[in-house]
C-alpha cells in the first residue's frame, strides 16, 4: 500500500509497489485525465506532477511518491482556469485533444522555470510531449500567451 | 408536449422517393431524410441516408439528423467521430445556419451504431463535404415548417413571416421555436423534388458558416474530462492484454505456458480466442483483475506460434514484388488510358523516367487501440472510439455468431484516427475475449502490441515518364504505383473499374490522375500482393495520395528542370483546365484553373524566383487533395535548410495556399491544414519504418521518430475566398508537403532524393551523386 497525495487529498493505493503510478491514477483511483501513449516515457501523454515537478507517471512506480504530493490535470487548478488552461480554449489548441493534458502540466512547469520562454526553452522542454495531431503551432503560441498573462503583460504577442 | 417525427408513416412504394418527413409523435420535433434509393446524385449522400436495416417491420424509420424540443434546444446527432477535427461543431453549424436557430441553443450528441443512421463513416474527409447538402437542406426544411405553423399561431400569413434567432417574426411580432413546438401542429412532408429545390441561403446570408466559434468538444480537452475510449469503464469488468502472434495472417497458437503469469496477484487466465471471422488469428488473451496485472502478466505467458508464411517477407522483398509488377506491362488497373502513349515515348525529341519509393509509415494514434466489450439485456455492446461503425459491424456478427442488429458500438471521443480507427479489427478481440470468458472485458494494447497490430501505411514504388515532342511541348505522361491497397483489402466493393474493367483502390492511386494536361496519359494502378499477404495495409492520413503525389510532383520539378522552364511556370503551363481537367459541378467547378489560382498566388506569397541564402532551397508542391471527384486544391512551399557536411534537412518555413470551396468553421479548418501540413513534414523527414520478417520494425518510440516541436517550422496558412462546395480538410494538406521539401532540397543543393523518408545519408549520397 502506498499513501500519497493526489491533488490535495490523501489516498493510499492498493497496488503494487511497482505499478506504475499513471495506472494506479487511473484504475484504480479513477482520475482519468492523465492518458497512456508510449508506456516508455517517451510521449508525454501520462505527465502529472511529483513535487511540483513534471514526471512521467507510466515508468513511476507508485511506491516512489510515498508521501510525495501528486498533480494530474484534474487537480492543475481547482475551477479549470490556470491560465494555460484558458490559453488553450483561447486559441482552440486541442485537436483529439489525447495528449493535451500532459501536455498542459509539461507547459506548467515550463513557466515556473521560464516565466518568459524563448522559442529555444519551448523546444527544450516540450520535445518529449509528442502531439499526433501536430497542435504544436498552436501549443507554442498558448504557452507565450498563458506566460504573458502570468507576468501580467497586457499584450498579445 | 408536442412532437414532430416520422414515426408511423408507411414507406413508399416507390423505392425511388426520398422524403423529408415532419410529422407528429415522441417528444420534440425531428427532422431527417426518409431514404430509399437516390438518383445517381451522389453515391456518399445516399449511402448516408439509406436505411440499412428494416426490423420495424412496416413502419418507416427516417434518418433523424435534429429535434427541436418545447424548451427551444436543437439537439443535432452528429454520426461523425470525433477525433479532433471539431466535426459536430462544424455539421451542427450547418444545420444552424439554415435553420436560422441561436447557436447557444444548439445541443451536439454523438450518437451510437443504430442502423436508422445508414452508413457511419469518418474518413477520407469527407464529412463536411457530404453531409453540407444533407444537412443543409434538412436545416432549411425545417426553417419553412416553422415559418408556416408560426405563421398560423401569429394569425398571420405565412408570406408576412420571416425566421430569425429562433423564432419566427412578423409585423413586429415574434413567436419562439419552441413555443411553436410546445403549441403548434407541425406536420409537413417534403419530396424529393421540393428537397432538391429547397432554398437554401445564399453564401451572404449566412450568420454562423465562415464564421468562428468555440468548437463544442475543446473544453473538455483541457481539464481532462473527455472520454475516450481507454476512459471506459463498467461494473465488474475484468482487464486483458493481448498476446499479438508473429504474423497477422496464419498464425496458429501451439502452447500457452501461464506457469510464470500464476504467481501475479491478480491473474486470471490466458485464452486462445476462436475467431470465426479471421479478423485476429492467433491472438491469445491474458485476463486479470486490473491492467497492471494483465500486463504485467502477458509480459511471462509463453505462447508458441506456428506462423504465417510472412514470417519470411521483409521490406526488400515486397518492393521487389512491386518493382516486377510495374514491369510487366500487364496487369493492374487503368484509371487513365489514352492511345498512343507509348508512341508517343518512342518518338519522343526527349524523355525522362524516375523512380520513386516511399517506406511503410506507421498510424500511431497516440491512445494505443482498446476496447471495452460485453454483453447486456441480450445486445453485445462495444465501447470504444472508432472511425467507421458499419464496416466492422457484420464482422463483429460473423466473430461473434449473432446478428448485427445485437450489437453495438457506443462513441467515445478518438485519441487519434488518421485512418487507423477505419479499421475496427481491434474490436473483435475485444468482444471475443468478453464471450470466451462470460464477464465484461477491457482490452488495452501496450504500444507495442498496437504497433504490430498496426495496418500501416504500405510501402509503396512508382514509375513514372515523360515525352516531349519537337516543339518542346509535353506529348505524353506515363504513371505506374504499386502498393499494398487498403480498400481492396477491407472495403472492396468501395473500388470503382478502370478503363479496363479491373478495380483499382482510389486510396492507393489516386493523385496519379492529377489535373495537368500532358498530351497523351496513361495511369496505371497495380495491387502489391505481396504486401498483402504480409500485413493489413491501411488507409493512414491522405492514404495513396500522400505516396502518388510524391511521385507526381517531384516528377514536375524534375521534368521543369530536364526541360529548361521554371517548375512553376512548367505547373502553370499544364493547368490549363482544357478537356477533362475543365471540371464539372458541383464539385470540381473551375477544375485545373482552381489549382492554377492556388499555385500562382503561393508563388506570390513567398517570392518565388527570388535568390535565397547559400544552402537554402525554396520548393513547391501543388496537388488536388485526394480524388479528382472532391479535389481541394493546394499548394505548398518548403524553405530548407541543408547541412551538407551531415545530410541534416531542416525545414525553417511551410507556407499553404489552399482552395476548399466554402469553409464552414474557419479556425478548424486552419487547424486541420496546420496538423496535415506537419503530418506531411513528419512523413518526409521522420517517419517511416519496415517490415522485418512479417514484423515492423518499429513497435516505439525508442526507435520510431515522430516530429515533435523542435522540428516544427513557422507555418502560415491562407484559404483563397470562395463559395463552391465544401470539399475536404482533414487530408489534402498532407499531399503537397513531402515533395515541396524534396524539390527545395534539389533547390538548396542540386542533390535530388527520391525515398520517403528522406534520410541524411539518402542527402550525402544524393549530395555525392550530383543531380
Amino acid at each position: 500500500m502506498t499513501t500519497f497525495d493526489l491533488n490535495g487529498k490523501t489516498v493510499s493505493a492498493q497496488s503494487p509497489d511497482d505499478a506504475a503510478l499513471l495506472w494506479v491514477i487511473r484504475d484504480e483511483l479513477g482520475l482519468t485525465g492523465t492518458k497512456f501513449g508510449c508506456g516508455i516515457g517517451f510521449c508525454g501523454a501520462c505527465t502529472v506532477h511529483v513535487e511540483g515537478r513534471a514526471t512521467r507517471s507510466c515508468i513511476t512506480p507508485v511506491a516512489a511518491v510515498a508521501g510525495a504530493k501528486v498533480t494530474t490535470i484534474e487537480g492543475l487548478d481547482p475551477t479549470g482556469n490556470h491560465p494555460l488552461q484558458t490559453a488553450w480554449l483561447e486559441l482552440q489548441v486541442p485537436q483529439c485533444g489525447y495528449c493535451q493534458p500532459g501536455q498542459i502540466m509539461q507547459a506548467a512547469t515550463l513557466l515556473k522555470d521560464f516565466p518568459n520562454p524563448t522559442d529555444q526553452d519551448i523546444n527544450a522542454v516540450m520535445n518529449g510531449s509528442v502531439c499526433r495531431c501536430m497542435t504544436y503551432v498552436r501549443i507554442r503560441k498558448a504557452i507565450k500567451l498563458a506566460a504573458a498573462r502570468m507576468r501580467g503583460d497586457t499584450g498579445h504577442d | 408536449m408536442i412532437s414532430l417525427s416520422s414515426h408511423g408513416l408507411r414507406s413508399s412504394s416507390d423505392p425511388s422517393r426520398r422524403s423529408f418527413l415532419i410529422t407528429m409523435l415522441g417528444a420534440g420535433v425531428m427532422l431527417g431524410y426518409a431514404k430509399s434509393t437516390l438518383g445517381a446524385a451522389d453515391v456518399m449522400l445516399e449511402a448516408l441516408s439509406t436505411h440499412t436495416a428494416r426490423s420495424a417491420g412496416d413502419l418507416f424509420e427516417p434518418t433523424i439528423w435534429y429535434g427541436i424540443d418545447p424548451s427551444g434546444t436543437v439537439t443535432v446527432n452528429i454520426i461523425r467521430a470525433e477525433m479532433g477535427q471539431h466535426v459536430g461543431t462544424a455539421l451542427a453549424r450547418i444545420v444552424a445556419d439554415e435553420l436560422e436557430a441561436d447557436w447557444r441553443k444548439v445541443k451536439i450528441v454523438t450518437v451510437d451504431t443504430d442502423p436508422k443512421w445508414g452508413m457511419m463513416m469518418t474518413g477520407a474527409s469527407w464529412s463536411v463535404w457530404q453531409s453540407f447538402p444533407l444537412l443543409s437542406r434538412a436545416g432549411a426544411a425545417g426553417r419553412i415548417a416553422l415559418i408556416e405553423e408560426g405563421a398560423k399561431l401569429l394569425g398571420v400569413r405565412e408570406q408576412m413571416c420571416t425566421a430569425r434567432d429562433h423564432a419566427v417574426h412578423a409585423g413586429g411580432r415574434s413567436i419562439p421555436y419552441g413555443e411553436i413546438v410546445a403549441r403548434g401542429n407541425l406536420g409537413r412532408t417534403f419530396t424529393s423534388e421540393q428537397l432538391n429545390k429547397m432554398p437554401v441561403k445564399a453564401a451572404d446570408k449566412r450568420r454562423l458558416i465562415g464564421r468562428n466559434t468555440l468548437a463544442e468538444d475543446i473544453p473538455s480537452k483541457v481539464d481532462g474530462k473527455g472520454r475516450y475510449g481507454l476512459d471506459a469503464v463498467v461494473e465488474g469488468m475484468v482487464y486483458a492484454r493481448p498476446k499479438v502472434p508473429p504474423t497477422r495472417y496464419e498464425s496458429k497458437v501451439v502452447s500457452i505456458d501461464d506457469s510464470a503469469a500464476k504467481r501475479v496477484p491478480g491473474y486470471l487466465k490466458s485464452l486462445a480466442l476462436d475467431d470465426p471471422s479471421g479478423t485476429a488469428p492467433g491472438w491469445v488473451m491474458v485476463y486479470a483483475e486490473t491492467f497492471i496485472a494483465a500486463n504485467k502478466a502477458a509480459d511471462l505467458v509463453n505462447v508458441k506460434w506456428s506462423s504465417g508464411k510472412a514470417a519470411t517477407i521483409s521490406e526488400v522483398d515486397i518492393q521487389k514484388r512491386a518493382a516486377e509488377l510495374i514491369a510487366d506491362p500487364q496487369g493492374g488497373s487503368l484509371l487513365v488510358d489514352d492511345p498512343g502513349v507509348d508512341a508517343a515515348l518512342a518518338s519522343a525529341k526527349q524523355k525522362i523516367e524516375r523512380t520513386y519509393t516511399t517506406s511503410t509509415v506507421m498510424h500511431f494514434a497516440l491512445e494505443p487501440v482498446n476496447a471495452l466489450a460485453f454483453e447486456k439485456d441480450g445486445i453485445f455492446e462495444i465501447h470504444t472510439g472508432n472511425q467507421w461503425q458499419t464496416l466492422i459491424l457484420p464482422v463483429l456478427a460473423k466473430a461473434l455468431e449473432r446478428s448485427q442488429d445485437k450489437i453495438v458500438l457506443r462513441s467515445y471521443l478518438l485519441g487519434g484516427g488518421f485512418g487507423r480507427r477505419l479499421d475496427g479489427d481491434y474490436t473483435v478481440p475485444a468482444a471475443l475475449a468478453a464471450k470466451a470468458i462470460g464477464k465484461p472485458v477491457k482490452m488495452v494494447c501496450t504500444r507495442a502490441d498496437d504497433m504490430r497490430f498496426d495496418c500501416p501505411r504500405s510501402p509503396s514504388t512508382q514509375v513514372v515518364r515523360m515525352a516531349w515532342g519537337e516543339d518542346g511541348r509535353v506529348t505524353a505522361m506515363d504513371h505506374h504505383a504499386a502498393a499494398g491497397w487498403p480498400t481492396g483489402v477491407m472495403a472492396p466493393s468501395f473500388m470503382p473499374k478502370g478503363t479496363n474493367g479491373v478495380p483499382y483502390d482510389p486510396f492507393a492511386s489516386e493523385g496519379a490522375n492529377h489535373w495537368y494536361t500532358v498530351g497523351m496519359q496513361r495511369v496505371r494502378a497495380l495491387r502489391n500482393d505481396l504486401a498483402e499477404e504480409t500485413f493489413r495495409p491501411g488507409w493512414l492520413r491522405s492514404v495513396g495520395a500522400g505516396w502518388t503525389n510524391w511521385a507526381v510532383e517531384s516528377f514536375m520539378d524534375e521534368a521543369a528542370h530536364a526541360a529548361g522552364v521554371d517548375p512553376v511556370k512548367f505547373r502553370l503551363g499544364m493547368l490549363d483546365g482544357a478537356g477533362r481537367n475543365a471540371g464539372s459541378a458541383p464539385n470540381s467547378v473551375g477544375g485545373a484553373r482552381r489549382q492554377a489560382a492556388v499555385l500562382a498566388r503561393l508563388a506570390e506569397k513567398v517570392g518565388w524566383g527570388k535568390p535565397t541564402p547559400k544552402d537554402v532551397g525554396l520548393g513547391i508542391a501543388t496537388t488536388f487533395g485526394q480524388e479528382r471527384n472532391m479535389p481541394t486544391w493546394t499548394a505548398c512551399a518548403a524553405r530548407v535548410r541543408v547541412n551538407r557536411t551531415n545530410g541534416h534537412v531542416r525545414v525553417e518555413k511551410l507556407s499553404l495556399v489552399i482552395d476548399a470551396g466554402t469553409v464552414i468553421h474557419p479556425d478548424s479548418a486552419e487547424a486541420q491544414v496546420e496538423g496535415a501540413a506537419l503530418w506531411g513534414l513528419g512523413m518526409a523527414l521522420r517517419e517511416g519504418s519496415e517490415f522485418v520478417k512479417g514484423q515492423p520494425k518499429d513497435t516505439n518510440l525508442d526507435t520510431y521518430a515522430l516530429l515533435r516541436m523542435g522540428d516544427v517550422p513557422d507555418v502560415e496558412v491562407e484559404f483563397l475566398p470562395s463559395t463552391e462546395a465544401p470539399v475536404g480538410l482533414g487530408e489534402p494538406a498532407v499531399t503537397p508537403v513531402a515533395p515541396a521539401i524534396g524539390n527545395a532540397i534539389f533547390a538548396a543543393t542540386g542533390a535530388r532524393v527520391r525515398h520517403l523518408p528522406i534520410r541524411p545519408q539518402a542527402v550525402l549520397v544524393a549530395l555525392a551523386h550530383g543531380s
